[in-house]
């Protein structure tokens, strides 16, 4: 590891997922094995061949006062949401504005809004569209709104690279932080989706799962029975700072954000490369970034969607760069597929299950996918050790994109 | 039927209330919307197309422009 490299730390963690409405609900919902997915009860789910998703635990509507609420889009919603927990568990830090930034990103952006937005046009005019629905369908808004709410002017930005988007945000930021451009990054991930055309659309890819009839067991990374990711929605965001910063002002350290490791297949535009390569360049280049050995990684986070054609290639990957001794958990068997926002989550969960030395189990795993090559955990939550130990998010997404995150006890 | 300046008033405060959050009780003939209920000009978009629905007067934009108070808001929809 460089020694005059900034060191970058988490001091903050927000979420709102499908299994709580805060981290510490989310948290222990994982650790208890609830699930949040459910039988959706819109009038359009006969015209979709999938029934279930996992919508937010907590409305976004009985958070945010409504006449905020109008002005923006549901995935603007929830990373506020998440962003003002992440703050304020950091402490609300004094930063100076200039050394304050945020990166947020989101899958497909205001989607929602797109949709209800043109239906408004058609049907009433264009006087009758709402004037804040540029803001409320550009996938920069959640990130700008933060921003905005914070006062960051440092730079704002988001990432945008499908399922990857909250890893890459996470990275982005440790980038940030490492080259002087901050000291505090507000940065993750949200999406904001269940709607028929988003289900209709990765249903006409064969991506998603149709168990209609078991709706919580319908998301099983690993297990020989998948068929396909489930829909889930929410952000997860965390505050990441210097080191020196957060010590000068007390704050609570988290982890240390060790490393990040990027890569692209150039393989397919969604389709996962089927040796794991571009998977195996990433933490590769995490490793080489954040200078921890295979050894030291004693969990992963996996990006693990339950879709036949990723989860066992990505253990592949893991067990040769890694090695197969980390404990491996997809926390997706119970929130489902958060797009955008699953690296934004997952990256708090990989946090949590540092700090807390436990690993969640993934969830209906009835029979281990013979091709598994890593230590998967399933039936109960295990531990963790004691010692100085490194754990590692991976995100996947359309497009190529490859990211591992590395974070690291103090 | 002409409708008072108390009517269009109780209207406006509702409207505004809804897009703002702004308590209607402040909503008052002589505040300024930028300048005293920090109202932005995207906001003030929805205020007159609301308006145009509870009211029936249609605010052109190159109008909406002219009118700063709560009163000149009463004042062009009762001309």
């Amino acid at each position: 590891m460089s020694k005059d490299r900034v060191r970058v730390v988490v001091t903050g963690l927000g979420a709102t997922t499908p299994v709580g409405g805060d981290v510490a609900s989310s948290w222990s919902a994982l650790l208890e094995g609830r699930s949040g997915i459910k039988t959706l009860t819109e009038d359009w789910v006969d015209t979709v061949p999938v029934k279930f998703a996992g919508p937010a635990a907590v409305d976004p509507a009985t958070v945010i006062p409504r006449p905020e609420a109008r002005r923006l889009d549901r995935a603007e919603q929830f990373a506020l949401i998440a962003a003002r927990e992440a703050w304020k568990d950091a402490g609300s830090p004094e930063v100076d504005p200039d050394r304050l930034g945020v990166v947020v990103g989101s899958g497909i952006g205001g989607i929602t809004t797109i949709l209800s937005a043109y239906d408004t046009f058609r049907e009433k005019g264009w006087q009758r569209l709402s004037p804040f629905t540029v803001p409320m369908l550009m996938p920069n808004g959640p990130a700008g709104w933060i921003g905005l709410e914070f006062g960051a002017t440092a730079g704002v930005h988001a990432t945008v690279s499908a399922c990857a988007t909250g890893g890459e945000a996470v990275g982005y930021a440790i980038d940030m932080i490492r080259s002087g451009r901050a000291d505090v990054v507000i940065a993750g991930g949200t999406e904001a989706a269940i709607h028929p055309l988003n289900i209709a659309s990765f249903a006409a890819m064969r991506a998603m799962s149709t168990r209609n009839d078991e709706p919580e067991r319908a998301s099983r990374p690993f297990d020989k029975n998948r068929d396909g990711f489930v829909l889930g929605e929410g952000a997860g965001i965390l505050v990441l700072e210097s080191y020196e910063h957060a010590v000068a002002r007390g704050a609570r350290i988290y982890a240390e954000a060790a490393g990040v490791g990027y890569s692209a297949d150039a393989h397919h535009i969604a389709q996962p490369e089927p040796s794991g390569e571009g998977v195996k360049k990433a933490i590769r280049r995490m490793l080489a970034d954040s200078g921890l050995t295979g050894d030291d990684i004693k969990h992963v986070n996996a990006h693990a969607t339950s879709t036949p054609a990723g989860d066992v290639v990505e253990t592949v990957a893991i067990a040769e760069t890694i090695g197969p001794h980390p404990l491996v958990t997809s926390t997706k068997s119970l929130t489902g597929h958060l797009l955008g926002g699953a690296g934004g989550i997952e990256t708090v969960f990989t946090v949590k299950a540092l700090h807390e030395r436990i690993v969640p189990a993934t969830a209906n795993i009835d029979d281990l996918d013979d091709g598994v090559k890593v230590d998967v955990v399933y039936g109960e939550p295990r531990k963790l050790p004691e010692g100085r130990i490194a754990a590692v998010n991976n995100s996947f997404g359309f497009g190529g994109h490859n990211v591992a995150v590395a974070f690291v006890t103090l | 039927m002409a409708l008072t300046e108390q009517e269009i008033l109780a209207g406006l405060g509702k409207i505004i209330n809804e897009i703002t959050g702004i308590p209607a009780a402040e909503v008052t003939p002589e505040k300024s919307f930028v300048d005293d209920l920090d109202i932005d000009s995207l906001s003030m978009v929805e205020i007159a197309v609301a308006a145009q629905d509870e009211f029936g007067v249609e605010i052109p934009d190159d109008q909406l422009k002219n009118l700063k108070t709560v009163k000149d808001v009463i004042n062009f929809i009762q001309s």
